[in-house]
């Protein structure tokens, strides 16, 4: 691509003005029909009556008007490239919307006898078949409530595994590239974190979890590929070592859009692994959740599986409640229903084909890779698997930073890259394009990236006063955190 | 790089490993260094330990924090808390402004005053942050 | 494939590019012993109208079409059309966490509303941008309060929702050194707190957790519920699965409550088979630094314009990663959204009428169903769910109506299998969308 034809994608708008809600609106209005009760009034004793709470009272328009003016001041994956590292930003498509919608699904309650139930739970029997398939594992649950509930799920199962061996173990292996929901997670359970240091390949080394390997280790909690987006080679032998000592081994999945079709789980020897519904099956992550986080077992764990299950029998469809060894409930009812609704229909959108979803992802993160590290910092040059990991090194020299190169994508019409993570690689830049983004918006975001570092050398203003085109620019940060004002009523 | 920006350490202070400071004569004051301050950025909240709370050489006792970080503090000698800093829970940047004055962070009882002499001087401690590698 | 962008010459130039012959040349990395060795052994891809079609069959079968006289942490309520259209701009659905405020005040400042009109409803200081639901917002709660208080006993009503303490106990499994206190129902149908009195100093308590209404439908005694646990030196944590009650009630701040959490549902979100919903987490000022989840707060950018940023991050698992006060990492943020438009469209006065109109037609089916020969068994104050105890040969009825699409109660025995006095007791719920003449419709059946 030649590239000053590069013409970037941010540019001018009009930036309306909208104020905070309770700023608008007057007593008398209302944008909801409210019936009349049409029966006896009824009344609660003094004792107990109140107030009601002090919300504003706006018209329909106004209503309108304010949520679409504040949407137009978010970025969202339909407004742009969104290559956000560990995230996934794959395209959500729109018919899952409406099929996530519909009111069979959307008006059911969810203590309905089975028999009212079954299109709800044949659909969710069928998703636990699908996610086994995709992993190569043998038995699901779908009730995690994103991520991070999926991998404190998982935790709890090991856990739970160990108690009803008799075993006291407490520790539990983590790789230094981990997310941090991955100690958070094994903390919650109980289990102190053992770091495992990453090695000069960028992975994890089997002779180096041999060495921290004890009887006191309960298992292992590994990202593959890893956070630098790489495979972890010695993977194999690594679980093998975990298995040999008595441990289990933990898969967060958060990454498992780089190889469906392409590893098996169940072989690699993983007892445990969450999907990220929002990550890999294409849920929308709506500004921060809901996901879903359902979680994927080998017949080893599948009795510790959070209960009720769902159970195909003589009737049709219906709840298991008899599971002698499951950690319990870990939703209020049976996960994030119409999230999963979403997930299914995307499995069905694309069946096979999710390994070609894969191969592009990982086609796409190389091709960006391979386009900008004569002009970024890699440190570890091997192929990648979906995402690449650059650094501000060459940058730094000429006082721009991360951040900097950051703010300034946003003016030229991106999502800037997920930064300083993963935690092991200064000033990270970590790059996930998707399988969703066509060849010609990676250029574009490859020609932005590269105009980015041209400036840095020529123009690092532009950069360190970046972004300009925003509704606000860069934030006082630091006074948020010293005196918090975390709703409109409180005070300093 | 210590030495492009002029940090100040000051003579009347020994210096732990872990960049906090202790004054050689009463009240034995703990903070941060000036070099520690200026490494952790703009300070947010400090974490502080209770009065009373005895503490071994090394032990953490409470934590700094800026908008992206946490930093456990390290206690540089045997010793009892005799006091804190009130002042940082509504300016917690004092140790960034005034790292050996306002912005100290606790005041310790030290079981034997003799062992603050195993910390660095100031000028061990300048060579200490730049072999470092910091 | 439509969600699949390349061509086979995008494929192929790429490959050159990257210096590989075809996409499983890109799968080097992948050690022999990992590999995948057989296809995906998933049904051939849909178009977008056989999967519509294929997914408007299991809806068909789904339970979207029953009427409902029931909550039990799963409400009916009217949602105005207004609220899923603006929910649903995909600059709020498509984008991720708002790690970067400049290019996502939309999504920041929406969620401070959020927090503010919630904060105003359970009147406490401090709300979180949302937890998964209600059931995972009380188990951290609970957490919560053990890292305050620094003790490791919980005191539990027996009368919040069954679900919820599952859940609360599969969380609390591997904490062995955690005792649970658990405080059984009194006569009228509230919390009994008297063994609270009589519990050994060596049992001082972190918190006592209670839920107002609770599963019976009761208003709860929280002056006293905080008066007894303030005294014991731990806190209360207040929680509940009908925001709607807090339209006609006081807040459970004003009374006492420390940390609220709920289940927020009824605020606009469908029941959809139970999830997605939105937990809420309150609490009182001084305990901010302890409440996981995602805080958004007020602040100015470079130019001294207002604006909006994730603050307090140190709390969490990104930063502070196995000492972080919980792991949680995306929550129910368009949830908690939807609510904000919700509470924006209904507004204050609105929703103090619709939970009058709650309050009212619940004791029309309860004085109707009294009318049938239903028993009360609880005296104290309910809201839009209460508890009878039903005439004999009522389970017959109930079958039938089921048949008819109608789920006329839940039976309570069936969660409270060791209470003999729940033996035929049921519990019903009805909100503003059972009408009237829905309501005398199954009272004629009953009778």
């Amino acid at each position: 691509m030649n590239e000053s034809s590069f013409v970037p994608a941010g540019t001018r708008g009009l930036v309306l003005r909208e104020g905070l809600l309770w700023e608008k609106g007057k007593p008398g209005r209302s944008a909801m029909s409210i019936p009349e009760s049409g029966v006896p009034s009824a009344s609660l004793p003094d004792d107990l009556a109140g107030p009601g709470p002090d919300w504003p009272n706006l018209s329909e328009q106004e209503v309108a008007r304010h949520y679409t003016r504040l949407s137009t001041w978010n970025f969202g994956l339909d407004t742009g490239m969104y290559p956000l590292g560990s995230c996934t930003m794959k395209y959500n498509p729109k018919i899952n919307e409406i099929l996530a919608a519909l009111p069979g699904f959307a008006r059911a309650h969810p203590l309905l006898p089975d028999e009212a139930v079954q299109g709800e739970l044949r659909l969710m029997h069928a998703l636990e078949e699908y996610l086994a398939e995709i992993t190569g594992l043998a038995a699901a649950s779908l009730q995690p409530g994103a991520g991070a509930h999926g991998e404190l799920c998982g935790m709890l199962m090991i856990a739970a595994y160990h108690r009803n061996a008799g075993s006291g173990r407490t520790k539990i292996l983590i790789p230094d590239t981990s997310h941090g929901t991955n100690p958070a997670s094994a903390a919650m359970c109980g289990f102190e974190e053992v770091k495992i240091p990453l090695g000069p390949g960028g992975y994890m080394e089997a002779a180096t979890v041999r060495s921290l390997l004890t009887d006191e280790v309960a298992g292992l909690m590994v990202t593959n590929p890893n956070t630098l987006g790489l495979f972890e080679s010695d993977l194999a032998d690594v679980i093998s070592l975990v298995h040999d000592r008595g441990g289990l081994v933990y898969a967060d999945g958060a990454n498992l859009n780089a190889i469906m079709g392409y590893a098996d789980l169940g072989r690699i020897g993983v007892d445990v692994v969450h999907i990220n519904t929002h990550k890999t099956l294409s849920t929308p992550h709506g500004g921060g959740g809901p996901g879903a986080g359902p979680v994927v077992v080998s017949r080893t764990l599948a009795p510790y599986l959070p209960g009720p299950r769902v159970v195909k029998n003589e009737n049709g469809y219906g709840w298991n409640h008899d599971l002698p060894l499951s950690i319990g409930r870990i939703h209020g009812f049976y996960g994030q229903f119409r999230v999963l609704v979403r997930a299914y229909a995307y499995i069905l959108s694309l069946g096979p084909e999710l390994k070609k979803a894969s191969a592009l992802a990982v086609l796409n993160a190389n091709y960006i890779k391979e386009s900008l590290k004569d002009l970024y910092e890699l440190p570890f040059d091997r192929p990648c698997m979906h995402e690449c990991v650059f650094t501000d090194g060459r940058q730094k020299a000429v006082g721009v930073n991360t951040l900097d190169i950051a703010k300034r994508l946003i003016d030229l019409g991106f999502h800037p890259p997920t930064i300083y993570f993963p935690l092991v690689v200064n000033g990270a830049i970590m790059i996930e394009p998707t399988e969703s983004e066509s060849r010609e918006e990676l250029d574009a975001f490859i020609a932005a990236m590269r105009q980015v570092a041209r400036e840095a050398e020529e123009n690092p203003d532009l950069l360190l006063q970046a972004p300009t085109a925003t509704k606000v620019r860069r934030l006082d940060e630091v006074s948020a955190a010293r005196h918090p004002l975390l709703t409109g009523d409180m005070l300093y | 790089m210590a030495d492009q920006k002029n940090f100040s350490f000051p003579d009347t202070l020994r210096y732990h490993t872990e960049h906090e400071w202790i004054s050689i004569h009463p009240p034995h004051r703990v903070g941060i260094s000036d070099f520690a301050q200026d490494q952790l950025g703009d300070l947010t909240y400090v974490e502080l330990p209770e009065v009373g709370r005895r503490l071994a050489r090394g032990e953490e006792f409470g934590a700094l924090e800026s908008t992206k970080s946490v930093s456990p503090l390290f206690c540089p000698a045997r010793g009892v808390v005799t006091a804190v800093n009130e002042e940082l829970a509504e300016d917690p940047g004092l140790p960034n402004a005034d790292p050996y004055g306002r912005g100290w962070v606790i005041e310790l009882k030290p079981d034997n005053t003799e062992e603050l002499e195993d910390l660095m001087d100031a000028l061990a401690y300048r060579q200490f942050i730049e072999t470092a590698g910091h | 494939m439509r969600y699949l962008p390349h061509t086979t010459e995008d494929i192929e130039d790429m490959l050159q590019a990257v210096g590989a012959r075809e996409l499983d040349d890109l799968f080097a990395a992948i050690p022999p012993a990992c590999r995948r060795q057989t296809p995906l052994l998933l049904p051939p891809p849909l178009t977008e109208w056989e999967l519509t079609s294929h997914l408007e069959e299991l809806a068909a079968q789904g339970g979207g079409d029953w009427r409902v006289f029931l909550g039990a942490g799963s409400q009916e309520h009217h949602i105005p059309a207004l609220v899923p259209y603006l929910a649903g701009r995909s600059e709020f659905l498509t984008s991720y966490t708002p790690y970067q405020p400049e290019m996502s005040q939309g999504t920041l400042q929406a969620v401070f509303e959020f927090q503010t009109l919630i904060s105003r409803l359970v009147g406490l200081e401090v709300t979180n941008a949302s937890m998964y639901d209600g059931a995972t917002a009380l188990a951290e709660a609970a957490l919560m309060a053990m890292r305050i208080v620094r003790r490791v006993t919980l005191v539990v009503s027996s009368l919040i929702h069954p679900h919820w303490r599952e859940v609360l106990a599969t969380y609390l499994a591997p904490r062995r050194d955690v005792n649970l206190v658990v405080l059984p129902a009194a006569a009228d149908g509230r919390t009994d707190l008297s063994s609270l009195d009589s519990m050994p100093a060596s049992c001082a308590p972190a918190a006592m957790l209670i839920q107002s209404p609770n599963i019976f439908g009761v208003f709860e005694n929280l002056p006293a519920s905080a008066k007894a646990i303030h005294t014991a030196g731990g806190l209360l944590i207040s929680s509940f699965t009908e925001p709607f009650a807090l339209g006609l009630s006081k807040t459970p701040g004003s009374l006492g409550a420390d940390i609220v959490c709920g289940e927020a549902q009824s605020l606009g979100l469908p029941q959809g088979f139970g999830g997605p919903t939105l937990g809420l987490m309150s609490c009182a000022r001084e305990y901010m630094r302890q409440i996981p989840g995602r805080l958004v707060g007020r602040t100015t950018d470079l130019e001294g314009n207002q604006a909006f940023v994730l603050t307090l991050s140190t709390r969490e698992q990104h930063i502070r990663r196995s000492k972080a006060v919980s792991n949680i990492c995306s929550n129910a943020g368009h949830c908690a959204l939807t609510a904000g438009i919700f509470m924006a469209a209904i507004g204050g006065d609105g929703f103090r009428k619709m939970a009058r109109v709650n309050l009212d037609r619940a004791e029309y089916l309860k004085a109707g169903l009294i009318r049938a020969g239903f028993a009360p068994l609880f005296s104290a104050p309910t809201f839009n769910e209460f508890v009878l105890k039903a005439p004999a040969g009522f389970a017959a009825v109930h079958r039938r109506l089921c048949r008819k699409r109608i789920l006329a109660g839940f039976p309570l025995a069936s969660w409270y299998p060791d209470l003999p006095e729940l033996k035929d007791a049921w519990l019903f719920g009805v909100t503003e969308t059972r009408t009237k003449a829905d309501i005398d419709a199954l009272l004629r059946e009953v009778t």
